[in-house]
């Protein structure tokens, strides 16, 4: 609560304006290629999808761990994710905030982005294709963004509440508007409680289905290399592993610029080390197995797509992919190295960097040498492409720079009651049991 | 629920969970009639004591979800095979397959905007809300038992207050709410 009510420190400040910095470059960026069209990008009749499909799977793939922690590990009655999953959520929705900016910019003909919908319209009704992977996502990206932001949101309520009832002036009233006029009503609990729960075993399948339907983006098409039955599964754990990547640098960054050391413990960082550990090894076994199906199935053009990748003009992006994203996270197998934050935050940017690869390899690479040798092409970013890409993370840290100024970044409610205060005056075996606890919570909301 | 105007309330604070559960066990042994308990958090174990019945939002869950599922299948449908047959890919107009993930996530997203929306308005809550709360530390760290006392007796006041009293409640007040 602590950061809601005290003036921002200077590492705040600075990080702001750079992030700020980055956003306007990157607005700068997208109004440029709006105006002069998407020509202003290196993309070309061969390799239609770019940087802008990477950043948005990338993204996408960020939020994912957000909805991971704050409802998978619900279901399972996790309790170490009460530290992280409200930081972990708002980047869910940031992360896809970002991820849904680039769609649209690519239609390049943006103010027609409402054609994607159904809606009875004058062109005959001419309706969307129902049957297509790219209006999938924009059922599920916008479904996704829907049920985080409500999940995230009824957590705060009662939070906003609490700062509501420690803030005095106009601040009473911004969060008075905030918490939805909340009181910690006992039957109000028992509905929150269920609400929750609900959502969160909606949202399970709901975060499942998103990244399984951007993967048929790719593995629906005719394309070798895309179209591949083991997308789904190995989308989802690349998703998830990116997304445990992203968390971890973004909580180790609030947890020194906060002080949240008390509430983002080793633990929490060793127990994500593991889901990266798991999750980096699943990808690494979906990478083993497409070359092992390429060979297998000795269908030509899929083996040459595979060879290309790991040994054609991108073969520095595929060394790039295996190097973060499979041998990198072995490092974690060794217990002090999972347990120390300065590793993991180095580690951290590879693995970051280490998605980006694996979806560069698999859109760029791809696409660079199709069917016909005629049309084989290159493709590298402009200044543009890589602007909008900088704007986007300026968005991303600006926005989660200012939640941390606005709301509570761990979930003070959920915190409390895993504490299970005692009051001091409560006289009896279990004061003195509970008097550490206390103590922690009154840091908690002070 | 808060929601009457004017009443008359007094109310009792504890500083731990476990004393405020055993008050509201005192009170419903003394027949006492508990306006409603605030709590920081929520207190497992307390609905029975209050006689709160389970939620029934899982089931307007289902509802909304179904009414989710039927809008997406039957929309799809009705575009596809009337009012716009289209023939992609060779494919028959009335594809199931395909049409499944987008009736998957509108399942969801009715069955989440149904319950979310649901929840505030029977909670009586929502974007310029302002509820009368009793006293600030309630959302911090202190547990609320509250009594309505608008035709209380003298004497009915007086034997609630020696019921906090005894509970071991740490703070004793009235508010008009």
């Amino acid at each position: 609560m602590g950061p809601t009510e005290k003036a921002p420190n200077s590492t705040w400040v600075i990080g702001f304006i750079i992030s700020v910095a980055a956003l306007t470059f990157g607005v700068f960026c997208i109004i440029y290629s709006i105006w002069v069209g998407i020509g202003s990008w290196n993309l070309n009749r061969t390799i239609g999808w770019g940087w802008d499909i990477t950043n948005f799977v990338w993204w996408v793939g960020i939020g994912h761990a957000g909805t991971l922690i704050s409802a998978i590990l619900l279901l399972f009655r996790q309790k170490w994710r009460t530290g992280v999953n409200r930081a972990a959520e708002a980047m869910t929705i940031f992360a896809v905030m970002c991820a849904g900016l680039f769609p649209l910019i690519h239609m390049g003909r943006i103010w027609l982005a409402i054609f994607i919908f159904p809606y009875p319209n004058t062109r005959g009704p001419l309706w969307v294709n129902f049957n297509s992977p790219l209006l999938w996502d924009v059922f599920a990206i916008s479904t996704y963004f829907t049920v985080s932001v409500l999940f995230w949101y009824t957590g705060l309520v009662p939070d906003f509440a609490t700062v509501r009832d420690r803030a005095k002036g106009v601040r009473k009233k911004i969060y008075n508007f905030l918490s939805f006029g909340w009181t910690g009503s006992a039957k109000h609990w028992q509905r929150w409680e269920s609400l929750s729960l609900i959502l969160a075993g909606i949202a399970t399948p709901l975060v499942l289905s998103v990244h399984t339907i951007v993967s048929f983006d790719f593995a629906t098409s005719v394309i070798p290399g895309w179209h591949t039955t083991i997308f789904p599964p190995y989308f989802v754990a690349g998703a998830i592993f990116s997304g445990f990547a992203m968390v971890l640098t973004l909580m180790l960054i609030a947890r020194k610029l906060l002080s949240l050391e008390e509430y983002i413990t080793i633990a929490h960082i060793e127990s994500m080390n593991k889901v990266i550990l798991l999750t980096g090894n699943i990808v690494g076994v979906a990478y083993l197995t497409e070359l092992f199906i390429a060979w297998y199935s000795v269908y030509t053009y899929e083996q040459f797509a595979f060879y290309n990748r790991a040994a054609g003009i991108y073969w520095w992006s595929y060394f790039g992919m295996m190097a973060c994203n499979v041998i990198s996270p072995q490092i974690f197998w060794v217990k002090k190295f999972r347990r120390s934050s300065f590793v993991t935050f180095f580690m951290s940017f590879f693995f970051n960097i280490g998605r980006r690869f694996e979806r560069f390899v698999i859109i760029a690479t791809t696409l660079a040498r199709d069917y016909l040798p005629s049309s084989w092409s290159y493709y590298v970013p402009t200044w543009v492409e890589i602007g909008i890409f900088i704007g986007t993370g300026g968005l991303f840290f600006t926005l989660f720079l200012l939640f941390t100024r606005v709301a509570p970044v761990v979930a003070v409610a959920e915190i409390k009651s895993i504490l299970k205060t005692s009051g001091d005056q409560y006289i009896g075996p279990k004061a003195s049991h509970h008097h550490a606890d206390k103590a922690k919570v009154e840091e908690t909301s002070h | 629920m808060a929601t009457a105007t004017h009443n008359e309330v007094l109310f009792g604070l504890y500083d731990d969970e476990e004393i405020l559960m055993d008050a509201v066990k005192e009170a419903n042994a003394q027949h006492l009639t508990i306006m409603d308990v605030y709590t920081p958090f929520p207190v497992h174990g307390l609905d029975p004591l209050l006689g709160l019945k389970e939620s029934r939002l899982h089931i307007a869950g289902f509802i909304y979800g179904s009414i989710g599922t039927m809008t997406a299948f039957g929309v799809m449908t009705w575009i596809f095979t009337r009012d716009w047959p289209i023939i992609f890919g060779g494919k028959p107009y009335w594809s199931v397959p395909s049409f499944i993930p987008i009736t998957f996530e509108l399942t969801v997203l009715f069955a989440a905007i149904g319950m979310v929306v649901t929840f505030y308005t029977v909670c009586g809550l929502g974007p310029g809300v302002t509820n009368p709360t009793l006293d600030d530390r309630i959302t911090d760290d202190k547990f609320c038992i509250a009594f309505r006392t608008n035709n209380s007796s003298e004497e009915e006041i007086s034997s609630l207050r020696s019921f906090f009293d005894r509970t071991g409640a740490s703070f004793i007040n009235t508010k008009t709410i």
